[in-house]
């Protein structure tokens, strides 16, 4: 079984069928490239993925395990997809940062909230137990559990914080940890968008179209960065419409038209050597807009 | 002499700031549940509170202040309540309805990526909520807010018309007696208020100066 596998993902809008029966796989540390023209379903399936949008039929599963069965998608609860849903990163076309934190809280933020939440959920848990307990032993157990409470938040907020500058300066952008997102050009706001995805440390990353809202000189910045992630093994997906980058770093492509996966290859042979009449006029036509 | 005329409308101040203050409390976070309301996902509960919105901003506060007061002895018999309640009541349920459009502009104007982007982050939607939208809102709906507030402050005078005795109403009663300036001087008192909380308010705005939405 691969690591991540998506099996006859459909979603209807409506009486919009966005995506017909999509299916494909990937291996760790892959990366993944999705082209297709505008409309085609490439930014539904990335929601789909992350449990922003939820399909109407399909399956999911990563490292073995099954997180979406839209058989099953009524028992979730909310904090079951929030679970779930950290499987994933995303990182979006218009960067979606917060605005009223600097660059480091952007990035600290989640991964607090969520320690904080941790903690909160062990502590319930213990007074639980302590009140199951006989009178007589509980103050012993009082004492352990304060130790594990000791242990589990000691050092926690720097581990945080020292994970947050080592992926600012992965992204390069060490410098700029104390400005707001204001101050920053697109794409600096972008690879402090991937530093924050990074963070919660996703098994899957993926990109939605993340250089469309950038200036042209600013898209290889990004791209850079990205690229770099791909020696750290990470596992990607990248919905794009950089022809160039989707060539030269994915190891897959898959080209989705109308909601279905018109071809699906390794990246070099589709670019090269495109089976299906679609996929060729779509290369064709991305080719000609370049040269525009 | 002036000394007694402005002592008595200090004391008339007084009960004007009295209901400003109290209409302030309690329609602020009022009119927060009101705006979630008007933005339910529920259509039953958002009709019913579209509707109610509609009444009170589509009809006169003093209408609304005199229905409050005569309304349940006219209607049901009852006894007469205080006359600075029937005032605050009216006054809470106006001002928060205006207010809860205020809000619902603000938290309608967030960005929908804001969200998502909290959602991917594993964020509890309360979190989004109070650590992402909040704030973003709170700076955007500071100069509507101002302005309502500053009316609100001249909209206390209405409550003379059920003859609660805030500043106008002790004026008027100097004007009866024939003594026609501290009408006038009212004007100071407003003045002033208004000037304090303009400065506040800009204060304000330029604390959450440091960040753009």
């Amino acid at each position: 079984m691969a690591f991540l596998e998506v099996e006859n993902y459909r979603k209807k809008f409506g009486e919009n069928e966005v995506l017909k029966g999509i299916s494909f796989s990937l291996e760790k540390g892959e990366v993944l490239a999705i082209i297709g023209s505008s409309g085609g379903g490439k930014t539904t399936l990335l929601r789909c993925l992350n449990f922003l949008e939820s399909p109407d039929e399909g399956t999911l599963s990563v490292n073995g395990e099954t997180l979406f069965d839209a058989a099953e998608k009524k028992q979730y609860s909310d904090a079951q997809i929030r679970e779930k849903r950290l499987h994933f990163g995303l990182v979006f076309q218009q960067f979606n940062l917060f605005p009223q934190y600097t660059v480091f809280r952007n990035i600290t933020l989640a991964q607090t909230l969520l320690a904080k939440g941790e903690i909160r959920a062990k502590k319930r848990a213990f007074r639980a137990e302590i009140r199951a307990l006989p009178a007589t032993a509980r103050k012993a157990r009082k004492a352990e559990q304060k130790q594990e409470l000791v242990q589990l938040s000691g050092g926690l907020k720097e581990r945080i914080e020292a994970r947050a500058l080592q992926l600012l300066e992965r992204v390069g952008l060490l410098e700029k940890k104390d400005s707001y997102p204001y101050q920053l050009s697109g794409g600096q706001q972008q690879r402090v968008a991937i530093a924050r995805a990074l963070a919660l440390e996703p098994d899957i990353l993926c990109f939605d179209e993340p250089t469309s809202a950038l200036d042209p000189e600013l898209t290889g910045e990004v791209l850079k960065v990205i690229k770099g992630l791909k020696d750290t093994e990470s596992t990607m997906i990248v919905v794009t419409h950089e022809m160039e980058f989707a060539k030269n770093v994915a190891d897959k492509v898959i080209f989705i038209s109308d909601g279905v996966i018109e071809e699906e290859g390794e990246a070099r042979e589709l670019f090269e050597n495109p089976q299906s009449e679609k996929t060729k006029a779509f290369l064709r036509r991305s080719l000609e807009e370049d040269f525009e | 002499m002036f000394l007694d005329v402005f002592t008595a409308l200090c004391e008339g101040f007084l009960v004007s700031c009295e209901i400003f203050i109290l209409t302030l409390v309690f329609a602020l976070p009022l009119g927060l549940l009101i705006a979630f309301g008007s933005m339910s996902r529920f259509r039953v509960i958002k009709s019913v509170v579209k509707f109610f919105v509609w009444i009170i901003r589509g009809t006169p506060l003093m209408l609304q202040v005199m229905f409050i007061f005569y309304g349940p002895g006219l209607l049901f018999g009852w006894r007469a309540m205080e006359r600075l309640l029937a005032v605050l009541i009216a006054f809470i349920i106006n001002y928060a309805c205006y207010f809860s459009e205020i809000y619902r502009g603000g938290i309608e104007s967030i960005s929908k990526g804001q969200y998502e982007a909290g959602q991917v982050l594993g964020m509890t939607k309360s979190q989004i909520f109070f650590k992402v939208v909040l704030l973003q809102v709170v700076k955007r709906i500071v100069p509507p807010m101002s302005n309502e507030i500053i009316t609100l402050v001249k909209d206390t005078s209405l409550a003379r018309i059920i003859s609660v005795v805030e500043l106008l109403f002790v004026a008027e009663t100097y004007l009866l007696r024939g003594l026609i300036w501290p009408l006038f001087f009212t004007a100071v008192f407003y003045l002033v208020f208004v000037g304090v909380l303009t400065v506040l308010f800009h204060f304000i705005e330029k604390k959450l100066n440091y960040f753009r939405v």
